[in-house]
């Protein structure tokens, strides 16, 4: 065989740069909002449903919530006051309104300041974004619950909500 | 003392200090040994069937969507449950899932929560100690 290097490292480099550009339109698209990285915020948030992205909710809706967990739509969901104390940091830190505002911005469109809205799926952008979805898409026995975002995203757990 | 001597030595007292104390899973055991003793002088070592029991009766007396640990659990403790949010849940048998009830907090935050949701109270130091030798032991 005799395929000179040159254009196996120039076809190699070719897909290289395509896979970083692919990747960082991805990153920064719409649909992306940063995954949970914290370990106990992904083991005490994210074992009944996914860990939701910090981004997805402005940081009065995590201070409320956080503080409200005994009774947590139903659940008892409580913590001890230390574990609480971090989680509660790292989902205000990142939150839609603070460090992941880059992210989280396009979510609060028709959120007044101030507001603390305690589900993602009834913020107005997310019912706008949803409104296409059909009542037996919702009731398929694999989604089971708006909340279950991964039945129909994917890529959810990495941060992607593309619509596929 | 040659080398190997000195090897053969420290295994021996490696392997006794280990079953002396025990895993962490043996002291939660234990633990819970000791209260049902407590509660029940007749009380005479815990009993799977008993916990398998536990596991599967549809109580009806905690909230009505989560009458059973079956529920979220599922029927067979070998495969993997799931929550009422749908995200799926590891198999709840130790043969299956090798990593759990290392850590006695976490088991005693979601005894708390799962009695409480399954039953509509906490569960006994007997229950618990059933409950677990039951998936301890398939
Ligand atoms: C014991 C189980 C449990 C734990 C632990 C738990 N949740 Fe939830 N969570 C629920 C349930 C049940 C719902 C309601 C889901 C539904 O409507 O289907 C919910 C809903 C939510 C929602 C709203 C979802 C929506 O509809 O937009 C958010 C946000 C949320 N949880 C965040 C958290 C955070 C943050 C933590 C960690 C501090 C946490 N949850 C821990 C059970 C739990
Ligand atoms: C029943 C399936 C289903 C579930 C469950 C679901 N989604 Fe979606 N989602 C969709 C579909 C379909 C679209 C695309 C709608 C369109 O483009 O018209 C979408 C769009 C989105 C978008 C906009 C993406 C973009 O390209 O801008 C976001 C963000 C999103 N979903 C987040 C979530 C979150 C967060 C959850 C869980 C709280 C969730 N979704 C649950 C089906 C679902
Ligand atoms: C509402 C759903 C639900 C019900 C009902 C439920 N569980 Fe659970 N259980 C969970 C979830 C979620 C976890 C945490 C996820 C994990 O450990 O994989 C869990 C974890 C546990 C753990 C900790 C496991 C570990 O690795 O340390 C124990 C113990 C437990 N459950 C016992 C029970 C018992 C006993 C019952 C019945 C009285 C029960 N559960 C009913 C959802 C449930």
């Amino acid at each position: 065989m005799n395929i000179p290097i040159r254009s196996v490292v120039a076809g190699l480099l070719v897909i290289g740069l395509t896979a970083a550009v692919l990747t960082k339109a991805r990153a920064g698209g719409d649909d992306y909002f940063p995954p949970v990285k914290d370990k106990p915020t992904v083991d005490e948030c994210g074992s009944c449903h996914m860990a939701f992205p910090p981004a997805m909710l402005p940081a009065a809706s995590w201070q409320r919530m956080m503080v409200e967990l005994d009774d947590h739509f139903g659940d008892n969901a409580s913590l001890d006051p230390q574990t609480a104390a971090h989680v509660t940091r790292y989902l205000v830190d990142n939150a839609a309104d603070a460090g992941g505002r880059r992210y989280g911005r396009k979510l609060m469109k028709g959120v007044p300041a101030g507001a603390s809205p305690q589900r993602i799926t009834e913020l107005p952008k997310w019912v706008r974004e949803h409104d296409e979805v059909s009542r037996s898409e919702w009731q398929h026995k694999d989604v089971g619950s708006k909340a279950n975002c991964p039945a129909c995203h994917v890529d959810a757990n990495d941060g992607y909500f593309e619509d596929d | 003392m040659t080398p190997t001597r000195y090897a053969i030595g420290f295994l021996c007292a490696f392997g006794l200090a280990s079953t002396a104390i025990g895993g962490p899973r043996e002291t939660l055991i234990d633990r819970y040994a000791a209260a049902a003793k407590a509660a029940d002088p007749g009380f005479s070592g815990f009993s799977a069937a008993r916990g398998e029991t536990l596991h599967r009766t549809q109580h009806n007396t905690g909230k009505a969507d989560t009458p059973a640990c079956t529920s979220c659990h599922g029927n067979d403790a070998l495969s993997a449950g799931r929550t009422r949010t749908r995200k799926p849940i590891e198999p709840m048998a130790l043969s299956v899932s090798p990593e759990r009830y290392k850590d006695a907090a976490k088991v005693e935050k979601w005894f708390k929560r799962n009695c409480d949701e399954v039953l509509g109270r906490e569960c006994t130091s007997l229950e618990k100690g059933d409950w677990l030798a039951y998936m301890m032991n398939q």
